[in-house]
């Protein structure tokens, strides 16, 4: 009888090994379009892997890392932030205005948005709204209140944050410093530390941590105002890179942090998000839009339609590596 | 037996803090529940002494799970009072019960997918905190596992999803038996053994006896009467939102049992039926498991009634899906002659569309013959789920009702319903019992029979022996081959439980 429940034991956990092994493969693949990418940049263009090329080409990546990190922790709660793109833009003219000219007017308008943020997770948990819809109608509100803080393009960054954004570490170019130290960061403390075991186990069965005793209202409220500080975080690196704010200047994030994060081996529900693979994933969108496509001669209006095509080419693989498993 | 109890309960109830009653771990006085115009418990009296096993018994609807989600703290009773050692609890809540020593296993599934063993095992400890904890929170559980299911072959680093069902439980088990700070003096199990084979199921239920011989206290819900009646040391029987019984386990058989709970009472007439039944129809399906080498096939003819046995998960729900979809697309070491229909195990996942009505939910495998011109017909769809509503006996005032709005039997029937309802003449059931009440489950197995006298073929996988009895030819499955083939009179309990674990070289 023993004999037989060790061999009954084996089997499956066999089959549990080779889902391991799946998994192992998905979580690789951001990398391996990363470095992907990064040869086919070797390959048409030598010179631009060199530490000065990599700072020039990486330069925005840091911003929509940071977006990407926001993102992913409204996805970790199963909700999607619209909102992001544009949220990112209005700190940045907070950025470019207050926080130069007053900066403690400026501090308390970005944790007020923080705070706003907090809210948002509150009212969509509290009234069960679809989060859809609530970050969708607070994308206008933030454009809005970033064309009345900047009606027109300009205003300055703060010269103690473009000092830091213009940091030139010895060996390693900064941009990929503060990529690793970012997913390293969020790593350690999504991934980790006890309580991210809650805010991803919300994600993953919502009913089982009430159930336990664990509040989801402060969940969600903890996920929104996380993605609050990494969105302020990213509104101001923004600023440090370009100098200069525009009430538009983020709106791209919005799509490029959702593909940032599913790149990254995320997933829409279920709680299943990567930190390291999202930072990843906005490095690759970051590489593949511009540099990538200059390289290749090819003008960038067709940026977008790139970011479309290597999304879906590393999704359909990473659906071949699920269904090859099965 | 159940009038007098209640007295005592009453009496007691009145003062509270000191007395006889002291000594009891939870105890609820008068307890009712509402839902919408349903009357989930009306009035319940009950209570769990220290060192006891309690088994709770009745139908699905019968108020079971109410009740332990009032115990747990995970609802709270519309009035009566609830009192735990011997306090009364005002704000009860399920951290006030956890706090309190009282644990539930809940039967949907409280683990989070996306977690592994050892992080869902943290969300049940708050003190499972600080440095190191992922190391603590691992030990506690393997260490539970072991105990509790030795040979297990989980790991605590695996992500539960990963894991099959029947491991899932065990886990989800396991956990609710580990102790950190809090202390435990109760756990509730809900149908534990609904998703394990009889080995690991007879693992448990020696466990629940230790644990209950170590002066703790369990109460547990199984609609596998066996299992209560040899386990519990008192059993308390639920009909309709109310207690109709609560007495020593030795003053209940299964028969009595049955006939408490108001279930049908047709079983010996089956046997005589089956043996009268004989002569080969026409092949339906012939299947070999895709690692068989010795050349061995399943073969099913109409009007049979095949039933694939084992462990749980040793390859009968992967020959299904072979033959399930040798259907549609031809596949070698299958032949399938008839269309097929699939009635899923895991009805949440595998089964219904949770966002459309009980009859859309029936009608969905038959649309070919619902349609009018380009459109679905109403009126088709309605008169199909009209028969079958009627057919099966799903209880509902509107067919047109959200599936939800169904208790889960209600809604297995349903599943059957679609099945049956169709043209197939070669219906694969994936464990579709599981979790459902004894009435349930002698109504269905009624009208499987009387289709398969009709001309349909079954391949019916279960992991409740009892249901085998209802099938003409038996195979056992062992690591994903057949290892053994029993007519109907060969089979016993013994003789699988010996080919599941014996060589099968």
């Amino acid at each position: 009888m023993t004999a037989a429940t060790v061999e009954t034991g084996l089997k499956p956990s066999a089959a549990r090994g080779s889902a391991a092994r799946a998994r192992l493969l998905r979580g690789l693949l951001p990398a391996l379009s990363l470095v992907l990418v990064l040869l086919a940049i070797a390959w048409l263009n030598p010179r631009a892997i060199s530490y000065f090329g990599f700072s020039l080409m990486l330069n925005l990546a840091i911003p929509i890392a940071l977006a990407t990190i926001a993102q992913m922790f409204v996805i970790a709660g199963n909700e999607l932030d619209l909102s992001i793109g544009t949220f990112v833009g209005f700190v940045g003219c907070v950025t470019a205005t207050w926080l130069k000219d007053a900066p403690l007017i400026g501090i308390a308008i970005l944790l007020g948005s923080i705070g706003i943020y907090a809210l948002l997770g509150a009212l969509i948990h509290l009234r069960n709204l679809p989060s859809i819809v609530v970050t969708l109608g607070m994308s206008f509100v933030w454009q809005g209140l970033a064309i009345l803080v900047l009606p027109k393009p300009g205003g300055k960054a703060p010269d103690w944050l473009l000092a830091i954004l213009s940091f030139k570490p010895p060996f390693v170019p900064f941009p990929i410093m503060a990529a690793l130290l970012i997913g390293l960061i969020v790593h350690l403390s999504l991934m980790r530390t006890s309580y991210g075991v809650i805010l991803r186990g919300s994600g993953g069965n919502a009913a089982a941590l009430r159930r336990a005793g664990w509040s989801l209202l402060k969940t969600k409220v903890v996920l929104f105002a996380l993605a609050g500080v990494f969105g302020v975080l990213s509104g101001m690196a923004l600023i440090g890179i370009t100098t200069s704010a525009d009430a538009n200047i983020g709106n791209g994030y919005t799509l490029l942090s959702i593909a940032g994060v599913i790149l990254g081996g995320g997933e829409f529900v279920g709680g299943r998000v990567s930190p390291i693979g999202a930072v990843i994933g906005a490095l690759t969108l970051a590489l593949a839009a511009s540099p990538l496509l200059t390289f290749m001669h090819i003008p960038p209006d067709w940026q977008v339609a790139a970011n479309g095509a290597i999304l879906i080419i590393v999704l359909a693989a990473r659906v071949l590596i699920s269904r090859r498993e099965r | 037996m159940a009038e007098s109890n209640a007295d005592i309960i009453r009496l007691n109830g009145a003062e509270k803090h000191f007395g006889a009653a002291n000594s009891d771990i939870v105890r609820l006085d008068g307890a009712e529940k509402h839902f919408g115009a349903v009357r989930a418990l009306s009035g319940v009296d009950f209570h769990v002494g220290p060192g006891e096993c309690v088994g709770l018994v009745g139908h699905n609807g019968a108020g079971k799970s109410t009740l332990m989600h009032m115990v747990a703290g995970t609802s709270t009773p519309d009035s009566g009072r609830i009192g735990v050692h011997g306090g009364i609890e005002e704000n009860y809540s399920v951290s006030r019960a956890q706090q309190l020593g009282i644990r539930c296993v809940f039967q949907e599934l409280s683990l989070c997918p996306n977690l592994d063993v050892a992080e869902n095992t943290r969300i049940n400890h708050a003190s499972l905190a600080g440095f190191g904890w992922r190391r603590r929170a691992a030990e506690l559980i393997a260490g539970k596992l072991d105990e509790i299911f030795p040979g297990h072959g989980i790991s605590a680093s695996d992500i539960v999803g990963d894991l099959s069902i029947g491991r899932r439980q065990m886990v989800e088990v396991a956990r609710a038996f580990t102790v950190t700070q809090d202390r435990l003096d109760l756990v509730i199990l809900d149908e534990p053994t609904s998703s394990l084979d009889a080995h690991t199921a007879g693992q448990l239920l020696a466990f629940v006896r230790r644990f209950v011989a170590s002066g703790k206290s369990c109460i547990l819900i199984s609609h596998v009467l066996g299992e209560v009646l040899r386990n519990a040391d008192r059993i308390v029987v639920m009909r309709d939102g109310k207690v109709v019984a609560s007495a020593a386990a030795g003053a209940f058989d299964r028969d009595r049992l049955v006939t408490v709970m108001g279930g049908a009472e047709a079983r010996q007439k089956m046997a005589a039926e089956m043996a009268a039944k004989s002569g080969a129809g026409p092949l339906r399906v012939r299947a070999r498991p895709a690692v068989q080498k010795d050349g061995v096939d399943l073969v099913a003819r109409a009007g049979e009634i095949i039933g694939l046995a084992g462990l749980a998960g040793h390859g009968q729900t992967d020959l299904l899906l072979a033959i399930f979809n040798a259907a549609s697309r031809a596949r070698a070491g299958v032949e399938v002659t008839a269309p097929v229909a699939l009635v899923a195990g895991d009805r949440q996942s595998d089964g219904i569309f949770p966002q459309w009505s009980i009859a859309q939910n029936i009608g969905i495998r038959s649309l070919a013959r619902l349609r009018n011109g380009l459109l679905i017909s109403a009126r088709r769809e309605a008169e199909l789920a009209a028969l079958w509503q009627k057919k099966i006996g799903i209880r509902t005032p509107d067919m047109n009702n959200n599936i939800f709005s169904l208790s889960g039997g209600n809604q297995q029937k349903a599943l059957f319903a679609r099945a049956l309802g169709s043209d197939a003449g070669i219906v694969l059931m994936d464990d579709p019992m599981r979790g459902v009440d004894v009435g349930t489950k002698l109504e269905v197995y009624d009208l499987v029979r009387e289709e398969a006298r009709r001309g349909r073929t079954f391949l019916w996988y279960t992991t409740e022996t009892e249901e085998l009895d209802n099938c003409d030819h038996i195979y056992v499955f062992k690591n994903g081959r057949i290892v053994a083939d029993l007519t109907r009179h060969e089979l016993s309990e013994e003789k699988i439980i010996q080919s599941s674990f014996g060589d099968a070289a």
